[in-house]
């Protein structure tokens, strides 16, 4: 049998610094979050630490497999270097999405046009517009570079 | 194609494929968040004090709020678009900021997953201050961008989350700049090439550089600049802010057509108790109890400013034109002549956090602070406070009361 100071794990200490700053970031922290909790502190608990991890185990996947499939997409039919072309206006537009969904999936219209006497429905067509006018556009780019590629081609390339 | 040896677990650094990451571009969104929300809770505290929550329990959402208000002060009036230019930075940098906070995050998710869990007891503590970090960031950002827009799940009143959850963020932000800025600035430097545990071990073919990378982080937040900024001005300006919620048209044409924040509908306000017959203007002071017809205060000295209508939501009005009695009259109609107190406002709004506020001795004193009657030359239409409503320079939108009824001149 080993003696039992040799079986325990070494926790070492860190920067003393460190923890000192810590400490204070921890005593304002506390100071303001039973204020913030004071309420309903089960629903406000819930999104401090659910928005984290919908952010970090929903969104982040999400946007990546989707990136993931437009490279490997692209890369089955030889045309990876398209890539920006179709990635670039799809984050945007998703972006765009994601900031302002309440307004352009329309489930704040009532309150939003009894509220603020302006009408509610435009915000979807909006979205879809600058969606078209980014994919539109990049589409003219890839176009242009295409043909200044194939301009460029010395024929006996081919 | 598919790698055998692919690790399958987020743990294993070689499950973190992209080129991308690495110290420099990390330090780099680093630095422009530490700028950018350095401004946001900066001006966040100023938007807070704006409301002199210290003045009168109605205009204080945060009671309990402590030592937190320790830096609060009498809300000047001047400059008149003070609280136009600080509310229309904040949320529009918000929004601004949303991309970089995103590629922030995706910068050093592999971190999330680090195995050992903790290398130290400084180590540990630090990634449990990480967890205040991200989720105050996430809260802060998500229940700004949802008040804006009026959707209102998030659990409670926007102004104690949003105000204490600022504290929260910021304690964690503060100790989090301080322990990273010797490595971020090497970085940037670029004195050491350091490699660290956010480079990949076995990284996949780019398909875009760094630098393209920190590109588009740019690009996207200047499209959500773009289509968001206009909602502060007038005219052809407003109609860029595309999806901005007070972007596009303005809600009418003519003198009263410009943008509302509660609508006469919203706020329950009955016409029946508007009429020239019925709604009477209370005012209360030192020397008792004046009650006055809309034809009465349209016979007192009217008075003239031009003033912007300024909203919490960060959307502005440019300045409209103004006319009715000065607060400082009505103050000495009931015995205040000289040094006019405080005011309490009431407004016949059925609904509502704000159909009563306080506004301050210096703003009832200052010339340019109105009780209107007329806006651009018309009357005000019912939506902008028929029969008469506050306007005061500098003042949140939602201490401009509309629809008044009752002002008690006294000390708060």
């Amino acid at each position: 049998m080993l003696p039992r100071r040799l079986t325990r794990p070494r926790i070492t200490l860190g920067s003393p610094v460190q923890l000192l700053l810590l400490a204070a970031s921890f005593a304002l922290a506390a100071y303001a979050g039973v204020r913030l909790l004071a309420d309903d502190w089960f629903g406000v608990a819930l999104w401090f630490v659910g928005l984290a991890l919908l952010h970090d185990l929903v969104l982040l996947p999400l946007y990546t497999i989707a990136d993931r499939a437009i490279v490997g997409g692209l890369g089955a039919v030889r045309r990876r270097e398209w890539t920006p072309y179709v990635r670039v206006p799809a984050a945007l537009s998703g972006l765009l999405l994601l900031v302002w969904f309440p307004l352009i999936s329309g489930r704040v219209d009532r309150r939003y046009r009894t509220a603020t006497g302006l009408q509610a429905d435009v915000f979807l067509a909006r979205w879809l517009l600058v969606t078209a006018v980014l994919f539109g556009g990049s589409a003219l780019l890839l176009a242009l570079r295409v043909r200044r590629a194939a301009q460029h081609r010395p024929p006996a390339a081919r | 194609m598919r790698d055998p040896d692919a690790p399958r677990l987020p743990s294993s650094p070689g499950f973190w494929r992209s080129p991308l990451r690495g110290p420099w571009l990390t330090s780099v969104l680093g630095l422009v968040l530490l700028v950018g929300i350095t401004v946001l809770f900066v001006t966040g505290l100023v938007s807070y004090a704006a409301y002199n929550p210290n003045l009168s329990p109605v205009n204080d959402k945060t009671p309990d709020k402590g030592i937190l208000g320790f830096y609060l002060f009498a809300w000047p009036t001047s400059p008149h678009w003070l609280y136009r230019l600080n509310q229309g930075v904040h949320v529009t940098l918000g929004i601004t900021m949303i991309p970089v906070l995103l590629a922030k995050l995706w910068s050093v998710v592999p971190r999330l997953f680090a195995l050992p869990p903790a290398r130290s007891l400084a180590h540990a503590v630090e990634r449990i201050s990480l967890v205040l970090l991200v989720g105050g960031a996430l809260f802060e950002f998500v229940t700004g961008v949802l008040n804006v827009q009026l959707d209102y799940v998030f659990p409670g009143s926007f102004y104690p989350l949003h105000f204490y959850g600022a504290w929260v963020f910021f304690a964690a932000f503060v100790v989090h700049a301080l322990l990273k800025m010797p490595t971020v600035l090497r970085n940037v430097r670029h004195l050491r090439e350091e490699k660290n545990d956010l480079v990949s071990p076995r990284p996949a073919e780019p398909t875009v550089s760094r630098r393209g990378a920190l590109g588009f982080t740019g690009g996207a937040s200047l499209l959500l600049f773009a289509t968001t900024a206009g909602q502060n001005f007038d005219g052809p300006l407003r109609r860029t802010a595309l999806l901005a919620p007070h972007g596009g048209v303005d809600p009418g044409s003519g003198p009263n057509g410009f943008q509302i924040n509660k609508t006469a509908v919203y706020a329950g306000i009955d016409a029946a108790e508007t009429g020239e017959d019925v709604w009477r203007l209370v005012v209360t002071g030192r020397t008792g109890t004046v009650r006055l017809s809309r034809t009465q205060l349209a016979e007192l000295p009217q008075h003239s400013g031009a003033l912007p209508i300024a909203c919490v939501e960060g959307w502005s009005t440019s300045d409209q034109w103004w006319r009715g009695v000065r607060l400082r009259d009505l103050a000495a109609l009931v015995g205040h002549d000289d040094d006019p107190p405080d005011v309490f406002v009431e407004s016949l709004q059925r609904r509502g956090a704000f159909r009563s506020a306080a506004l301050r001795a210096n703003q009832v004193a200052d010339p340019r602070s109105l009780l209107a009657l007329h806006v651009n030359g018309e009357e005000l239409s019912s939506d902008h406070g028929y029969p008469a409503r506050i306007i005061v320079p500098a003042a949140p939108g939602v201490l401009n009361t509309k629809w008044v009824t009752r002002m008690t001149f006294r000390g708060l």
